[in-house]
């Protein structure tokens, strides 16, 4: 008996030092720090185009996280990333200890925003629009979710005197408008054309051009006959789409394209991805340029 | 005199053999219970967010009014009660239903490749679930308007539900479904529906295109208690109903007319195993998307470890699934935290070589 009372207050004491060791280590670990709270809130942005918003309104400083999309400028890529916007992790966001998400509203799935939402960080989305006014209107949004609205009013400036621009030399195009051709390629041999209802289509459009194919929406692969048929001016593709396919000159030879008076005439427009289909800060300088190069007139004239 | 002394050795050590088995039958299952809690204990602690073990003990202490010595935030609160354990919960509850529905397959097929998939539950539900994400806009905008965030998981458990109940009404004959029609009906309702699900995916842009991506490498992100309670009913009945045909299974290994002569109603053992799994695995992949091997692998390996009897099997293979799928979604919550891997690619890569090895191991003990 007494052999047991013994070995129980020894693996009582034993049971106590441990869940004092335990204890002590926890409340070292969790005890809240004397920081004053500071004013400037933690951002997590969630789409390309809004990150690069918040870039051009200089509160990238309070950005804790971003998205798989947000790619521009350099810099965003040593933040951490918390995924494809469309399939977030709840845990992944709230470990960031964010105040605020600021996101695209095409951001999901909704029931982890709900989780999100739930541990007291506040959310704002953004509504997006692929036309110039929705440019401008994304930003405001943006500029108001980070209470900026003086910062977001000079950068809108900026922009309007931009597409003013467009506007003016919109006069001096010649008619007919030059037929232009999207390629979009994310693997070597895969190429994509663009439909009606794309950034692309919308850049094209807004820089004067006439997208050839309009007969489907979103992106697919095209027949080559159809591409001949359809004969464009002008081809535009993305840096990226460029690497992919091994250089101009491969472009030049592909099957669908080496007939079209665009090939022969080698007008091919190389531009970035985000800065020409991202509808974000930069779109009314990259519609300015995409328009100067669709035509040549209005080149010579400004320089 | 030599003669029966030699059969009652070999009574003898069978005796053994089976004392042997059952005792390792045993182990298993206590083994796996006992691993089942800790996996439990340690999924809830592990995550994106700095959460201790004594800090977790805390949090579920204090949901029953019990103070433990150690603090917690508001914010370690609610990832551990409304994100981390909804998950567990929804994990165990797929992992094991994904496991015994392939080992109620295995057996039912006589084929240790046979799982759910084979019967179109899975490319029924893909098709669904496809539907859903790409005619969203358009063609089914009241109907999504309407579900709301339930449209994709019902679509995707009616469209596996009735995907298997037609490859069941094609493969009927005479009131009868043999195993190979049963087959044939089901590879050929899985060309079909992938065929029109291929068609869909033509048509969609690249958000859509991305978002069914996702779906087919299942996750378990985002799950919600309410979605636990919701899918509860269904996971339960396969998981109580299913071992009940375990003897009939058995039975079923010797042929399916010596099951019939055994006394065992075998058509409609057939049809309620089938419909049993269809119910389960059909709400799992409404709530998690396609996870892969679970179903394979699981049973296979019991199998080699203790045979084929379908009353420990079943059992063990809930418990193994469960575990396993913990396993897998604690990797994809956090190799590459904050963001996450869908949980079909961790089965996949933690399955396939495994199975790859066991496949190998088989040959060389010279199985088939």
């Amino acid at each position: 008996m007494i052999v047991n009372t013994n070995r129980l207050s020894i693996l009582g004491i034993f049971l106590f030092s441990v869940i004092y060791v335990l204890t002590a280590e926890a409340t070292e670990n969790t005890a809240p720090s004397p920081v004053i709270k500071k004013k400037s809130q933690r951002i997590i942005s969630l789409g390309g185009d809004i990150t690069e918003i918040i870039y051009a309104l200089d509160a990238e400083k309070q950005l804790v996280g971003v998205d798989t999309s947000s790619l521009w400028p350099e810099s965003v890529k040593s933040l951490p990333q918390v995924g494809y916007f469309r399939a977030l992790s709840a845990e992944g966001l709230i470990s960031l200890s964010p105040d605020m998400l600021i996101m695209s509203d095409a951001a999901g799935p909704e029931s982890v925003l709900e989780q999100v939402e739930s541990t007291g960080i506040s959310s704002v989305k953004i509504k997006t629009s692929k036309t110039a006014k929705g440019v401008i209107d994304k930003i405001n949004q943006v500029a108001i979710a980070l209470s900026k609205p003086d910062a977001g009013i000079t950068l809108n400036k900026k922009i309007i005197s931009e597409f003013k621009q467009l506007k003016q030399s919109k006069k001096q195009w010649q008619q007919p408008p030059p037929r232009v051709v999207f390629l979009f390629s994310v693997s070597k041999g895969s190429l994509m054309v663009s439909g009606s209802n794309t950034a692309a289509n919308a850049m094209i459009e807004m820089a004067g051009g006439i997208n050839v194919v309009t007969e489907y929406s979103g992106y697919k692969p095209i027949n080559n006959e159809a591409l001949i048929a359809a004969s464009p001016d002008f081809i535009l593709l993305t840096g990226n789409t460029l690497k992919m396919m091994g250089g101009l000159e491969k472009i030049i030879n592909l099957p669908g394209l080496t007939l079209t008076p665009a090939a022969r005439q080698k007008n091919i427009i190389v531009m970035d991805t985000l800065y020409l289909l991202g509808f974000g800060p930069r779109t009314g300088k990259a519609a300015l340029e995409l328009s100067q190069q669709l035509h040549p007139e209005t080149r010579e004239k400004t320089q | 005199m030599s003669s029966t002394a030699t059969s009652l050795n070999e009574s003898l050590n069978f005796q053994q053999l089976k004392i042997v088995k059952d005792s390792r039958k045993q182990m298993t299952f206590w083994f796996l219970v006992i691993s089942l809690l800790l996996m439990c204990v340690s999924s809830l602690s592990i995550g994106a967010m700095p959460i201790s073990t004594g800090q977790t003990l805390a949090i579920l202490a204090d949901l029953v009014g019990l103070q433990l010595p150690w603090e917690f935030s508001f914010s370690q609160e609610t990832v551990i009660t409304s994100i981390r354990a909804p998950r567990l919960m929804m994990a165990l509850l797929i992992g094991s239903v994904l496991a015994v529905s392939g080992a109620a397959m295995q057996g039912l097929f006589l084929n240790p490749l046979a799982d759910p998939a084979l019967m179109g539950i899975s490319s029924g539900a893909t098709l669904a679930a496809v539907a859903v994400i790409v005619l969203e806009a358009t063609i089914l905008h009241e109907f999504s308007v309407w579900m709301g965030a339930f449209s994709l998981p019902i679509s995707a458990f009616l469209g596996g539900f009735l995907a298997t109940l037609l490859v069941y009404h094609f493969a009927l004959n005479k009131g009868r479904s043999d195993v190979s029609s049963l087959l044939l009906a089901g590879i050929a309702i899985n060309a079909l529906t992938g065929s029109i699900t291929g068609l869909l995916i033509y048509t969609a842009n690249d958000e859509q295109l991305r978002t069914i991506t996702f779906w087919t490498m299942g996750s378990l992100s985002g799950i919600s208690w309410s979605q636990v309670i919701t899918g509860l009913p269904f996971f339960l009945s396969t998981l109580y109903f299913l071992p009940k045909f375990s003897r009939a299974l058995n039975a079923l290994l010797l042929g399916e007319a010596e099951a019939g002569h055994l006394g065992f109603p075998v058509e409609r053992v057939k049809l309620l195993v089938i419909l049993l799994v269809a119910l389960g695995v059909g709400a799992s992949v409404s709530f998690a998307g396609i996870i892969g091997f679970v179903g394979l692998v699981v049973p296979h390996l019991l199998r080699l470890w203790f045979g084929p009897d379908h009353c420990s099997l079943l059992p063990c293979s809930a418990l193994l699934g469960a575990l396993l799928l913990l396993l897998a979604d604690i990797f994809a919550r956090t190799l590459v935290s904050p963001a996450e891997l869908p949980i079909g690619i961790i089965t996949g890569i933690l399955g396939g070589p495994f199975f790859l090895w066991l496949l190998r191991r088989q040959r060389i003990a010279g199985g088939h």
